[in-house]
C-alpha cells in the first residue's frame, strides 16, 4: 500500500508539472495584456511594466522562471493587478474560506445524499423513494447560480432570517446560504448514485445470504450493503469535492464571500497571467490528491483490490 | 408430526406483464431427519417454494396457503418472527457460492456473526465455534482460513463454507437450492458426500432442489416431481425412478444420459417449458406430454395414489411407458 501511494505520489510530480506547463502556454496563446487599458499605454510605460514582470524575456526562458520558482521555492509570483500582493497571498487569503464552505458543502451532499439514497433504495417503489427521488431530481435542476438567488430571495428578503451575503470569518449564519447553493446539485447527484448501486447491491445473492441467516434488516444494511453500495458513491467524491472547490466560483461571486473562487474569475477576465496560474495549479494539485485518496479508501473498503 | 409441511402453497408474482404463478397448489412434508428431493426443469417453481418456506421471496412475490414448521404457521408471520427461525430451526444454501458470501467481509466475520446474533456468544466463543465448524466441513487450516475473504476461496470451499455456515446453529430442516449446479463434476460429488455425512452428524432433514437426477437417486429417500409450479409426481425415490407412472417423470428419467448403453443420440422431451403467466387450465404438461388426452389441457388432474407413489395425471398409468 505504502509503495502505491509513493508511486502515484511519482505520477502525480510529472502529471502536475504538465498541467503548469499548458495552462502557461495556453496562457501565453490568449489574447489581451494584463497592461491593456482602454487608454492604452505609452510604450515606454509598458515596456518598463514588462521588465519589471520579466515578460521582456522569451518564453521559454520565461517558463523555466515561472516552473522553477514554483517548484523550487512554492512561490507564484506576484499578482498582476494588485500591486503589493503576491499569488500566495490571495491563495492564503481567500483558499481556506472555499475550504470551509466547500467542506460543509461536502459534508451536508454526503450525509443527504447518502442517506436519501439508501432510504429510497430499502423503500423501493414506495412513496418514501418517489419522494426521494422527487427531491434529487428537483434539486438536480437547480445548479448552484440558480439556487443561490432563489435562497436569497426566500431567507434574506421575504423572511430575513439569514444575510444574503459576506462572510465575517464563517460564522454560522454566513455558512448556511453558500453551502446549501453549492451542495444541492451534488447531493442530488449522490443520492441517485447511492440509489442505484444499493439497489443493485441489495439483490446480490450474499444480501439473501444475510437474511437467510436470520440478521435484521438494518443490520443487513449496515453490515452487508452499505460497503459495496457505496463504492460507486466513492468514486464519484474525489471528483466532486473537486468540483465543488471550483464551482465555488459562483458562490464568491453572488455571496461575496470572498474565496479563491473571486480571484480566479477576475483573473481570468484581467489576464492576471500569475493568479491563474496558481490557482490552476491548486486545484490541478487537489484534483490529482484526491483521486488518488478514492484509489485508497477503494482498496481500503474492497478486499479484491490490492496494489 | 411432520418437521414441515407444506400445503396447497401458491406463490404468485406481480409483474408489468401480469401475474405469475410460479407455484401453484404445491403440498409435501418432511420428517425429521429425512431427505427430500424437489426436482424438475428450471421455472418449475422449485426455488420458489423453498423461498417462500424461508419467506425470501422478492417483494413482488406472494405466498398464500399453508407452511408449517413444527406444526406452526410460518406464512403471514412478520420479518422479526421469522428471523428467529433462520438459522436455528431452518437455514438454506444456494445455487452460486461465488455470490451467496460476502465479498467485502472475512468469512470469521460473516460466520461469527450467525452466532453472535443467534445464541448471544461473544465473538471469541462464537470464532472458536467457527473453526470446528470449518473442521466439520473438511477445511484444512481453518483458524487461519476465518481471516480470509471469500475470494481467496474456491468456489468448492465457498459452498463448504455456506454449509458450514448454514449448520451454525444446528437447525433441524437445511434447504440446499441446487449447491452443486454452478460446480465442476468432482467437486460436485466431493459437496454432495458432505452434506449427506454433516446431514448425519446433525441429525438434519434436507430438502434438495435439483434438477439432477444422478444426485436424487443416491441421496434422497423422497422426490417431488415439480413442473409448471404443480406436483407431476412424488414417492419414494426408488419407487418413482424403478417405475415412473407420470409421462414428465418418464421423460425426466429418459433425458439422462446412459453411459452402460450406446446412445446415438440423447433423448429429450420436446417442446419448451411452460410460460408461467399464461398456464393452461389442466395440467402444464399438456402441450409436450407424448400421452395426453383430451381433456388434459382443460382439467386438472388430482395428486391421486397409484402404487406405492401418488402423481398428478389423466393417462392411465399402466399405458405410460
Amino acid at each position: 500500500m505504502t509503495a502505491f501511494i509513493l508511486k502515484r505520489l511519482a505520477i502525480a510530480v510529472p502529471t502536475i508539472l504538465l498541467l503548469i506547463v499548458f495552462s502557461f502556454l495556453l496562457m501565453e496563446a490568449a489574447p489581451g495584456s494584463p497592461f491593456a487599458t482602454e487608454r492604452g499605454v505609452p510604450p515606454a510605460v509598458l515596456a518598463n511594466l514588462e521588465a519589471k514582470y520579466g515578460l521582456d524575456k522569451p518564453l521559454l526562458q520565461r517558463m523555466g522562471i515561472y516552473v522553477w520558482d514554483v517548484v523550487a521555492h512554492f512561490d507564484f509570483g506576484p499578482s498582476f493587478k494588485f500591486k503589493d500582493r503576491t499569488v500566495n497571498d490571495l491563495i492564503a487569503q481567500g483558499f481556506p474560506v472555499t475550504l470551509t464552505y466547500g467542506f460543509w458543502s461536502f459534508l451536508v451532499a454526503v450525509a443527504v445524499g447518502g442517506s436519501l439514497g439508501v432510504m429510497a433504495a430499502v423503500f423501493h417503489n414506495s412513496w418514501l423513494d418517489y419522494l426521494a427521488v422527487g427531491i434529487s431530481i428537483g434539486a438536480q435542476v437547480l445548479p448552484n447560480f440558480v439556487m443561490a438567488p432563489i435562497l436569497v430571495l426566500i431567507f434574506t428578503l421575504w423572511l430575513g432570517w439569514l444575510p444574503g451575503g459576506g462572510w465575517r470569518g464563517g460564522q454560522i449564519e454566513y455558512l448556511i446560504l453558500p453551502v446549501i447553493a453549492l451542495s444541492t446539485s451534488y447531493m442530488a447527484s449522490i443520492a441517485r448514485i447511492t440509489r442505484s448501486s444499493m439497489l443493485e447491491v441489495l439483490n446480490a445473492g450474499f444480501i439473501r445470504t444475510a437474511r437467510a441467516k436470520g440478521l435484521p434488516m438494518h443490520r443487513v444494511i449496515l453490515r452487508h450493503a452499505l460497503k459495496p453500495a457505496m463504492l460507486p458513491v466513492i468514486s464519484y467524491l474525489g471528483p466532486a469535492f473537486v468540483g465543488m472547490i471550483t464551482g465555488s466560483v459562483l458562490i464568491d461571486v453572488f455571496f461575496s464571500t470572498g474565496g479563491i473562487g473571486q480571484f480566479f474569475v477576475n483573473s481570468a477576465l484581467a489576464r492576471d497571467y500569475s493568479v491563474i496560474m496558481g490557482i490552476t495549479i491548486l486545484i490541478g494539485a487537489l484534483t490529482v490528491l484526491f483521486n488518488l485518496l478514492v484509489d485508497v479508501i477503494y482498496a481500503w473498503i474492497d478486499p479484491k483490490i490490492r496494489y | 408430526m411432520a418437521l414441515l409441511d407444506v400445503e396447497n402453497l401458491a406463490v404468485t408474482f406481480r409483474t408489468a406483464d401480469g401475474t405469475v404463478n410460479a407455484v401453484n397448489g404445491l403440498s409435501l412434508s418432511i420428517e425429521a431427519g429425512e431427505t427430500l428431493a424437489i426436482v424438475g426443469e428450471s421455472g418449475s417453481g422449485k426455488s420458489q417454494t423453498a423461498f417462500a418456506v424461508m419467506g425470501l421471496l422478492a417483494r413482488n412475490g406472494l405466498a398464500s396457503g399453508s407452511v408449517r414448521l413444527d406444526g406452526d404457521e410460518l406464512l403471514g408471520l412478520s420479518q422479526s418472527a421469522l428471523n428467529k427461525l433462520r438459522a436455528q430451526q431452518m437455514a438454506m444454501i444456494f445455487q452460486d457460492p461465488m455470490t451467496s458470501l460476502n465479498p467485502y467481509l472475512k468469512v470469521g466475520d460473516q460466520m461469527a456473526e450467525v452466532l453472535t446474533l443467534h445464541k448471544g456468544m461473544s465473538k471469541r466463543d462464537a470464532l472458536k465455534d467457527c473453526v470446528a465448524m470449518l473442521d466439520a466441513v473438511r477445511i484444512p487450516d481453518a483458524a487461519g482460513r476465518l481471516r480470509m475473504y471469500p475470494h481467496e476461496f474456491s468456489g468448492g470451499m465457498r459452498q463448504r463454507i455456506m454449509i458450514a455456515m448454514a449448520l451454525l446453529c444446528r437447525p433441524r430442516l437445511l434447504i440446499a437450492d441446487e449447491p452443486t449446479t454452478a460446480l465442476d463434476v468432482t467437486v460436485q460429488a466431493q459437496i454432495m458426500e458432505l452434506l449427506a455425512e454433516v446431514r448425519q452428524e446433525f441429525g438434519t432433514a434436507m430438502i434438495l432442489i435439483t434438477h439432477d437426477l444422478g444426485i436424487v437417486a443416491d441421496t434422497c429417500e423422497r422426490t417431488v416431481v415439480m413442473y409448471g409450479g404443480r406436483v407431476m409426481e412424488q414417492g419414494a425415490t426408488t419407487d418413482l425412478f424403478a417405475t415412473p407412472s407420470h409421462p414428465y417423470t418418464l421423460g425426466l428419467l429418459r433425458a439422462v444420459p446412459r453411459l452402460d448403453i450406446d446412445q446415438d443420440e440423447l433423448a429429450t422431451i420436446p417442446g419448451d417449458p411452460p410460460d408461467m403467466s399464461r398456464l393452461p387450465k389442466g395440467c402444464p404438461f399438456t402441450p409436450r406430454c407424448a400421452f395426453r388426452l383430451d381433456h388434459c389441457g382443460d382439467v386438472q388432474p388430482e395428486l391421486l395414489a397409484y402404487r406405492d407413489v401418488r402423481r398428478a395425471c389423466h393417462a392411465d398409468p399402466e399405458v405410460v411407458k
